[in-house]
């Protein structure tokens, strides 16, 4: 496993530094070759880039961007290719400590010392670390057999072993639902998902293919309300919860099982973001960033799971492609015209990436809803409007806006929202 | 034949077996738990009182100051962080600035300097962040944090250099009387001791029944803690109490050593001793107190919770001395400030034994130091390249909250760490904002190389804390 490996860095300084080689990191990379970038460095903390993805070893990547269904490992591998194929330099067992706000990236990697590496541009693509018990106070005890779905994951896929025998799940994240149908096929019995909202958190093609095709059952407007053992796992209470949120204890009823799985979410792992005092969005716990995907601090950009929670992969790869490429043609020297319109979200939208555009260019908007709606509208302030069959929280929404669009328009914000038809 | 058999190796029974190696006897120090420090003393809050707290003529006021001025030297001789962060008891009404004054008035008759009643004004300039309902508060510069089971592995780690036998995982089942002695069954195996130290903290009452004293009862005060994330990190500086009641200290605002604040702990007796599970109406009962002392307080900065049981003796005060059962020593019933008290107690322990006929000759070759683990992210950047450039398992990052390095875990392993517990209080890996999620199969590989045990036997807390199992193991 501890590979030795000697990562000489090629170059004392380099146009783009990128940290994270996620599937954020290798589209960034790729795209700051196509703005034009020459020394590209991606810094990734394991031994081969490629993040999470390769121990998403089930199908379901790629339908967007490549128009095919890959599995995790294929999707990394073939951006790998890609990336290796641009001559773009990845350093592997590699961690970034810290970044100056002048770019300067300092760089530990084991056998290959600390050293600071001086860059015109910054990318961020570190993803995101899953929420955990203390985030939503799981009363009980805390004996092992407690994992969150992604580390369970690690577990089953990466290291070969399993995480318990008998599993509840809670939370219908993306994640949950993939474990309960991995471990289901491995011979574990997961034995409910339960999920504290009115309505699934996952994407629907998961909740259909993870739990229906298995029979596994999911509970909605259900939570652990305790967890039970001293030393593993012994079982755990559910109990339906109130209009607050909360469980109602009364109405709970305890399932013996040895594993707790936790798939309530994602939170973008911002460590250095903070150190870098950069002006995050409270409501997605990622840093605010223009059209150009840039933060507050000029030259330093991000992309991936590390601005918002991203349900498929592809659009992870499409905004770090826009990273990238604006990131390069930074480093080039050229500035983009600053934004004139500022997105507001409004009614049942959570929040907007990006935070602003400009009404010279086309982007893609993405956004989250607060809660499901059928038969409804996406409308831009007045300037646009878009029919939706539905929304979810569980799956990004995107708007394409052309600079039509914007023609007639000449105010400095937009704002953003989901309605039900006729209630405009 | 042991000299000396000290059961519990909490802060107590670790404390007294650092103090007892200073001189030429044959030790050991049993424990049921397969770490020290993870009964009891793994929950404490962390506070080394001002010394103001007890009242004049307890026990524990016999003990609390003394013990806060030893803290200073032993966490520079053993290596243990520990800083004297100040503490404000906060009145919120002018019946309480008269207990306050109270309070004050016995902390200086109990020999405590620096105690000063703060007015409105005073307490919102130093900590903002305090309610403005506040009307004063008393500010006492002696209390301090440190990390106790950091304590508990730095007295155990330097007895064991100066010749302490530890046992753990050997839960004690039986003590039998022997010609000049006691014969103690744990885990199973006999250990023949001429003296017994009863420092079994929440089992101290049944380990001196096992002896022949029946002469107390332990009884469990559970405390539920909440910690808060990083964001909140200065926040406040200083410790915030309440005023007392008879019960407990009341809910606390703690500022911890490395910088993540705490709130609680909650005071209810339990049936239970082992009962260390923390609840809504416990979760409910901390936040909403410690909002109205700290408004920007809220329970969705909570990371992590846990609790922890107190042991209490009948009458509330210490149990310490030695029984009518001849060779025996109680130490029962140390609640707060039993963790302030702990180094003045086991002074005291040792000069018992020695009065019951325990012959101290001092050991010349008694080292008192004990070498503080690398903490590599408190370290300077140029020490840091250093320390790399000599070990580059400390340029490998494992966990990314706290920046725990490989070198630092396998230090931790060496030091004694035999599970994921044990690696998360040695080096705080795993025990960030992802509470373990990136770091603790890595933790587990390194648990599993350095021991030589396979991925399956590594395990939470010892026991039947498995972590996973394989493959076949599962379905049919």
């Amino acid at each position: 496993m501890t590979t030795a490996t000697m990562p000489v860095l090629k170059h004392e300084a380099y146009d783009v530094v990128i940290v994270g080689g996620g599937p954020a990191g290798l589209a960034a990379a790729l795209g700051a070759r196509e703005g034009g970038a020459e020394r590209i460095l991606v810094v990734d903390r394991e031994p081969e880039a490629g993040g999470i993805l390769w121990q998403c070893i089930h199908a379901g990547f790629g339908l967007h961007h490549f128009k095919e269904e890959l599995t995790g490992p294929e999707y990394a591998t073939r951006f790998l290719r890609m990336v290796e194929e641009a001559g773009i330099e990845i350093a592997t067992n590699s961690y970034v400590l810290d970044i100056a706000p002048d770019r300067t990236v300092t760089i530990m990697s084991g056998e290959g010392g600390l050293r600071e590496v001086p860059a015109k541009a910054v990318v961020l693509a570190m993803g995101a670390r899953e929420r955990t018990r203390g985030a939503i106070r799981t009363a009980g005890t805390r004996p092992a057999g407690v994992f969150t779905a992604g580390l369970a994951q690690k577990f089953t896929n990466m290291l070969g072993y399993l995480p318990g025998k008998r599993v509840v799940i809670l939370g219908s994240g993306d994640i949950g639902l993939i474990m309960a149908r991995r471990l289901t096929l491995e011979g574990a019995e997961v034995l409910g998902v339960f999920e504290i909202m009115p309505y699934a958190n996952g994407l629907n093609r998961n909740i259909v293919q993870c739990l229906h095709d298995f029979d596994i059952p999911l509970h909605l407007s259900t939570t652990v309300a305790e967890i039970h053992g001293r030393e593993r796992v012994e079982a755990v209470t559910v109990a339906p919860v109130d209009e607050n949120l909360r469980p109602i204890l009364d109405k709970g009823w305890r399932i013996e099982c040895d594993t707790l799985l936790l798939a309530i979410g994602l939170i973008p792992e911002n460590e250095l973001s903070q150190r870098l005092n950069l002006r995050l969005d409270p409501v997605t716990g990622g840093p605010v960033v223009n059209s150009a995907m840039e933060t507050s601090v000029d030259g330093i950009f991000a992309c991936g799971n590390v601005v918002h929670i991203h349900d498929l992969v592809d659009f992870v790869t499409q905004e770090a492609l826009l990273a990238g490429r604006c990131a390069g043609e930074f480093a080039r020297g050229q500035r983009r015209p600053k934004d004139n319109i500022k997105l507001v979200p409004g009614r049942n939208v959570r929040y907007t990436v990006p935070h602003s555009i400009s009404s010279e260019r086309e982007h893609t908007i993405y956004m989250r809803v607060r809660e499901p709606m059928e038969r409804c509208v996406l409308r831009l302030g007045e300037v646009y409007q878009k029919r939706l069959r539905y929304v979810v929280p569980g799956e990004m929404v995107t708007l394409k806006v052309k600079p039509e669009f914007l023609e007639n328009f000449h105010g400095d914000s937009l704002l953003v929202e989901v309605v039900e038809r006729g209630d405009a | 034949m042991y000299d000396v058999t000290i059961i519990g190796g909490g802060i107590i029974g670790t404390a007294i077996a650092r103090e007892l190696m200073r001189y030429d006897v044959r030790a050991v120090l049993v424990e049921k738990e397969v770490e020290v420090g993870f009964g009891t003393s793994k929950s404490n809050s962390g506070i080394i009182h001002g010394g103001h707290h007890s009242e004049p003529g307890t026990i524990k006021a016999k003990y609390e100051w003394p013990g806060n001025q030893m803290w200073d030297r032993l966490a520079a001789e053993l290596g243990f962080a520990f800083k004297r962060i100040g503490e404000l008891t906060l009145a919120f009404s002018e019946e309480e600035v008269d207990k306050l004054l109270a309070m004050k008035e016995q902390g200086e008759a109990l020999g405590v300097p620096g105690l000063e009643i703060w007015d409105r004004d005073r307490i919102l300039r130093e900590e903002p962040n305090v309610s403005p309902s506040v009307v004063a508060g008393l500010y006492a510069p002696t209390t301090g944090v440190i990390n106790p089971y950091e304590a508990c592995f730095a007295f155990a780690g330097n007895a064991r250099k100066n010749g302490l036998e530890l046992a753990l995982g050997r839960p004690v089942s039986a003590i039998e009387r022997i010609p000049g002695g006691f014969l103690v069954i744990a885990g199973g195996e006999p250990i023949p001791t001429r003296f017994i130290v009863n420092a079994a903290g929440l089992f101290a009452d049944e380990v001196a029944r096992m002896a022949g004293d029946d002469t107390f009862r332990i009884t469990g005060r559970k405390g539920e803690e909440y910690l808060l994330d990083k964001r909140l990190q200065g926040f406040v500086q200083r410790l915030l109490f309440p005023l007392p009641t008879p019960e407990s200290k009341g809910i606390l605002v703690i500022p911890t050593y490395d910088g993540t604040l705490m709130v609680g702990p909650t005071a209810h007796a339990t049936e239970d001793k082992t009962d260390v599970a923390t609840s809504w109406a416990g979760s409910d009962e901390v936040f909403s107190f410690v909002k109205r002392v700290v408004p920007g307080i809220s329970e969705r900065d909570c990371i992590a919770q846990f609790a922890g049981v107190r042991a209490v003796a009948d009458g509330n005060d210490f149990i310490i001395g030695p029984s009518h059962v001849e060779g025996l020593i109680n130490v029962a019933g140390i609640q707060s400030p039993g963790l302030t008290a702990a180094p003045a107690i086991a002074v005291d322990v040792v000069r018992m034994l020695s009065d019951l006929g325990l012959e101290l000759a001092e050991k010349h070759d008694f080292d008192p130091t004990y070498k503080a683990p690398v903490r590599f992210n408190m370290l300077p950047r140029e020490e840091q390249r250093r320390l790399v450039a000599r070990d580059p398992s400390y340029g490998k990052i494992v966990c990314r909250c706290e920046y725990v390095t490989e070198g630092e875990i396998r230090d931790a392993i060496r030091a004694g760490a035999r599970t994921l517990d044990g690696i998360k209080f040695r080096t705080r890996a795993g025990m960030g904002r992802c509470q373990g999620g990136f770091c603790s199969w890595r933790s587990m590989q390194l648990l599993s190389e350095e021991l030589g045990i396979s991925m399956t036997e590594v395990t939470k807390k010892g026991g039947n804390s498995w972590l996973v199992c394989e493959f076949e193991e599962v379905g049919s």
